[in-house]
């Protein structure tokens, strides 16, 4: 075991991790927000809305990530209205290619998972808050986002690792997170079962952060479903 | 004050599909009044109930509550209600209880009871939890107001769905047959509640299979068949053999 190197190996791929990290929580936000809208569109009524997220989240779970990503970096400049933009100056940035192909996949798996949570919800809490005079977005605030949220947990959390995961791809469109990073030591060294050991163990720990911040989530909105403190009991 | 109309239901008319529930029933209700609605299951009672709150909307017919009437737009066969507005204030004004309690499972009972007065009704927090209290206290399950719903017996869950629907100080409660999901021995605990209530002056109107408090606690007995109002009558008139036929025989399964 060549400490030495593998030790020099991590230095330089975590100087990397702010990139992958930066990639990871703007995609997760905005995802996050599209994901919201989009339910919104596919739980509303209107025929065109409904018709359009469910087009959208078709296309993004049923294409390969990377090809959306290739899409968005090669092709967004081969149209003229796009390169002439004033959003040309961001869109040609390879992070923002990366930030907005991700959000744009991870919105779609997300939608699904929120319109899951949102129809486990039983009907009776909701009519008991409709028969209170509650309706509209205090319906939604108070009562059905708190319950579908708590049924869609687990199941976020999953993408939630898998986005942390997906942000490696940002490598193939040049973008210097810890993946491109352990590429081009790699092509450097020719040592590619100690790089990728480290970067793979870079990846580990901050999923294992991430799911032991999503348990204690859970933990903590799940209280009505555990046993009584016996102090309350009667 | 006695006398007052809280509520008055003319000529409801509901249809699911091809299937027509409600043929064109009218009620009133005055201030005090304590009505059972009895009847068969698919007799119509629950659908319309749940038409005066507008949880289901009625076909035809008109409802007042305490004198303002709930505007509806009838066009090409379909109904629905020409303000959303005066929907949630009616429905803040009545109170419902349901068969299944419907409490908000992932909050305690005392966030359950002051939901509706801190957000719909805007109530400072301060003042919505000491009513709270005072009502979870009246229905005798204070010492539960921390556990959540999973925590607590059918009857005191039931109970708790009665706190929270008085929590809106309600002008008529409506009662969707409170006692038919509860174990025969907690049913007891319910009633006594409901009939406290009733010696208090609450206008309620309650689906219901317990002919007890039919008998004992309501001053109206209404009897509802294939969508139609059979008979009606105080619970002496209706009771006491003087009854129609088919009430009698629907009576006979109950025993006395």
């Amino acid at each position: 075991m060549d400490f030495a190197f593998l030790s020099s190996t991590m230095v330089t791929l975590l100087a990397a991790l702010p990139m992958t990290l930066a990639l990871f929580i703007c995609s997760i936000t905005l995802g996050g927000l599209l994901a919201l809208g989009l339910v919104w569109m596919r739980t509303g009524g209107n025929p065109f809305l409904v018709g359009f997220a469910k087009a959208y989240i078709f296309v993004f779970r049923g294409s390969p990530l990377l090809i959306q990503m290739f899409l968005v970096f090669y092709g967004l400049g081969q149209f003229g209205i796009i390169r002439y933009s004033f959003l040309w100056p961001l869109l040609r940035e390879p992070f923002v290619c990366a930030v907005l192909s991700l959000a744009l996949c991870t919105a779609g798996y997300t939608a699904e998972i929120f319109r899951g949570g949102i129809r486990a919800v039983s009907p009776k809490e909701i009519e008991a808050a409709r028969s209170i005079g509650m309706s509209g977005f205090m319906l939604v605030r108070r009562i059905l986002a708190p319950i579908a949220f708590r049924h869609a947990l687990p199941a976020y959390s999953t993408e939630v690792v898998l986005m942390m995961k997906s942000t490696a791809l940002a490598s193939l469109v040049t973008v210097w997170e810890v993946t491109g990073v352990a590429q081009r030591l790699i092509s450097h060294t020719y040592r590619t079962m100690e790089v990728f050991l480290c970067a793979a163990i870079i990846y580990l720990v901050l999923n294992f952060i991430i799911l032991q911040a999503m348990g204690l989530l859970e933990y903590y909105l799940s209280r009505h479903r555990r046993a009584m403190p016996s102090a309350l009991k009667a | 004050m006695p006398g007052v109309n809280r509520l008055l239901v003319n000529n409801i008319r509901k249809s699911f599909g091809t299937h027509e529930v409600l043929r064109g029933i009218s009620l009133d209700a005055r201030d005090g009044d304590v009505i059972s609605l009895l009847g068969a299951s698919g007799s119509g009672k629950s659908t319309f109930l749940r038409c005066i709150n507008l949880l289901e909307i009625a076909n035809d017919g008109e409802i007042w509550v305490d004198g303002e009437q709930i505007r509806m737009i009838h066009k090409n066969g379909k109904s629905r209600p020409e303000s959303a507005r005066q929907v949630d204030r009616i429905r803040s004004e009545l109170g419902m209880v349901f068969q299944s309690f419907n409490l908000w499972s992932h909050m305690t009972i005392l966030q359950n009871v002051i939901e509706g007065p801190i957000h719909v009704l805007k109530r400072p927090r301060v003042e919505a939890i000491a009513e709270a209290e005072a009502l979870l206290e009246k229905v005798g399950i204070a010492d539960k107001r921390h556990a959540y719903p999973a925590h607590l017996s059918g009857g005191q869950q039931q109970r708790a769905a009665i706190a929270r629907a008085l929590a809106m100080k309600p002008k008529v409660m409506l009662f969707d047959e409170p006692t038919s999901a509860l174990d025969p021995e907690l049913v007891g605990e319910v009633l006594r509640v409901m009939r406290a209530l009733a010696e208090e002056g609450m206008t309620m109107l309650v689906v219901t299979h317990e002919m007890s408090f039919a008998r004992n606690v309501s001053n109206r007995v209404v009897f509802m068949r294939e969508g139609l109002i059979d008979s009606s009558g105080t619970p002496d008139e209706m009771f006491g053999g003087t009854g129609s036929p088919a009430f009698r025989q629907f009576i006979g399964h109950f025993g006395s």
